[in-house]
């Protein structure tokens, strides 16, 4: 069933995403590490390579933590950092391991603390040393410009990126970002590990606290603690396993990872959309597949203007049709192409260096037909999407062995 | 007549270098002189073709605002809300609060012309005026 020179996913969890008080960053990682390999029937002593993410305490090594607690067998472990795309990078980094032939398994995991973070981005520090105006940095700013030369919080850059896309394309008003927010809420209501699950009316999704227009606060991706890790295993060792192993087992069709080419404006407002488009296209093509065949997607809706944009650019719609196909029922989970039907970052939670191999176990869950009440029935096909701003773009296509 | 110096001079200095002073502020950029990309930054090469030659070129002080957001929660210290937008200035976007402006989606849009209007954000201990910018909306319809 297999080529030698396919990857597969062998085992593949994620934690409970929410507020873990009385577990630390180490011990959330070897929670999914653990549950990765129980999953893909492993164990440390397989593992030729580790790929590990925390962003927000990057230089801390956390892979060589991990192993500290759960295996220490000598193979190489990268530590890596890219932003909200983080846990793809840390997937992709083992997936390129065992293309390369060095070794025919990898260890992924992902994870992260940010209960109580508050707001990401922006520096408000008002106060320096000296109490002249000095030039400083590459702008030889005086003073921070975070507040007076726009914004740099995140809420407010992805406002700005879907009003841009209204602007340029039409009909996307307050209610429609407001509509898609509404969606994940109701979807996660069906998944047990997302950090909230509560329904919102669109009423009350519009009526919460403004964050930044026209972002409210369930618009908004939850910070939140969680892990997840990922078991990826060589065509070629695949078939030395159990029939079992290899019915459960998720092929990679596509593992892309992209950076913002440039383009006019691009240092002034981030661009999400060409780095997207261009991971998608390149995705597709790897896989042989089209956005017509996906079964399912997880999108990155790190906020409800963003996930509109990504309709487009992951070309789940014509161009400039992203509104329409929100309107027309398309990604709710009983639509033709159902997005985020884990909830997504807004409900199920953003637990940064986690999101990009949460998002594949979600995919995974369904492709496996192990996803209960929320499944996608008879779900072949999957595209699971992270970004990360700055910029870096994951997508992954997955299938299903039966495929 | 004849007497002595009844004024000084308030000295002032722009809230970022690529803000010109005078008497008639404006916002300038490197131009990259093989493929004429625009930055605000300090260069150390051009990010679409890199080549490391750039000019400075002025800025048309009119543009029209091709998105905006207003911030109603930001860092502690920064005062909300605030209108944050990026301002199509003649094929240059720039990155810019929208000022003089009520900050609620009734009063800002896409699509609406704007002008570049600075505005004093405070002296310094030598008595220097740091003086920022922003847009506000364009006078009388008038581009």
């Amino acid at each position: 069933m297999s080529n030698a020179d396919d990857i597969w996913i062998l085992g593949i969890v994620m934690t409970k995403f929410g507020k873990h008080g009385d577990q630390d960053v180490v011990d959330l990682a070897a929670e999914a590490a653990t549950g990765a390999l129980a999953d893909a029937g492993v164990t440390m002593a397989d593992i030729g390579v580790i790929a590990a993410g925390n962003l927000m305490n990057a230089g801390a090594g956390i892979g060589q933590q991990l192993q500290k607690q759960i295996g220490q067998t000598g193979v190489p472990v990268y530590n890596v950092a890219n932003a909200c795309a983080t846990g793809a990078t840390a997937l992709r980094t083992a997936i390129m391991a065992v293309k390369a032939g060095e070794t025919d398994m990898g260890l992924a995991v992902g994870v992260e603390k940010l209960s109580g973070a508050g707001l990401l981005g922006g520096g408000g520090t008002r106060k320096s040393d000296s109490n002249t105006w000095e030039p400083n940095g590459r702008y030889g700013a005086v003073a921070p410009v975070d507040g007076r030369i726009g914004t740099e919080t995140m809420p407010g850059v992805f406002a700005q990126i879907g009003m841009e896309y209204g602007h340029r394309y039409g009909g996307a008003d307050f209610a429609l970002f407001a509509g898609i927010s509404e969606k994940n809420h109701a979807h996660s209501t069906l998944n047990p590990l997302a950090a909230y699950q509560k329904r919102f009316t669109l009423e009350e999704i519009m009526g919460d606290i403004m964050i930044a227009y026209p972002n409210t606060r369930p618009m908004c991706s939850a910070n939140c603690d969680g892990a997840a890790a990922a078991v990826v295993v060589s065509g070629e060792r695949l078939k030395s396993l159990s029939g079992e192993q290899q019915r459960r087992a998720v092929k990679v069709s596509a593992s892309v990872l992209t950076s913002d080419p440039y383009d006019t404006g691009c240092q002034v407002l981030p661009n999400v959309n060409t780095l997207t488009r261009n991971a998608a296209k390149q995705a597709y093509e790897q896989a042989g597949v089209g956005p017509e065949d996906l079964d399912l997607v997880e999108l990155h809706d790190c906020f409800a203007t963003a996930e509109l944009v990504h309709y487009d650019n992951l070309m789940l719609c014509p161009e400039g049709g992203a509104v329409d196909f929100f309107k027309s029922g398309a990604p709710w989970r009983d639509g033709s192409t159902p997005v985020n039907v884990s909830g997504g970052l807004q409900s199920k939670g953003h637990p940064i260096a986690a999101t990009g191999i949460a998002n594949i176990w979600e995919v995974c869950h369904h492709l496996r037909g192990e996803a209960g009440d929320r499944q996608i029935e008879g779900a072949k096909v999957g595209l699971a999407h992270v970004i990360g701003l700055g910029s870096a773009c994951g997508v992954h296509i997955l299938e299903s062995a039966a495929a | 007549m004849g007497g002595y110096v009844s004024h000084v001079m308030t000295r002032q200095i722009p809230l970022v270098d690529y803000l010109v002073l005078g008497d008639q502020p404006h916002l300038v950029a490197h131009e990259c002189t093989t493929c004429q990309a625009r930055y605000f930054d300090r260069r150390n090469a051009c990010a679409k073709c890199f080549a490391t030659e750039f000019a400075m070129v002025d800025l048309s002080t009119d543009g029209v605002v091709n998105t905006f957001t207003i911030v109603a929660l930001a860092a502690p210290g920064i005062p909300v809300p605030f209108v944050s937008a990026v301002v199509d200035c003649d094929g240059t976007p720039v990155r810019a609060n929208i000022i003089n402006v009520e900050p609620s989606p009734d009063h800002v849009a896409t699509g609406m012309r704007v002008s570049l209007a600075t505005y004093s954000i405070g002296a310094d201990d030598n008595g220097t005026e740091a003086i920022g910018f922003g847009f506000e909306p364009a006078q009388n319809g008038a581009n």
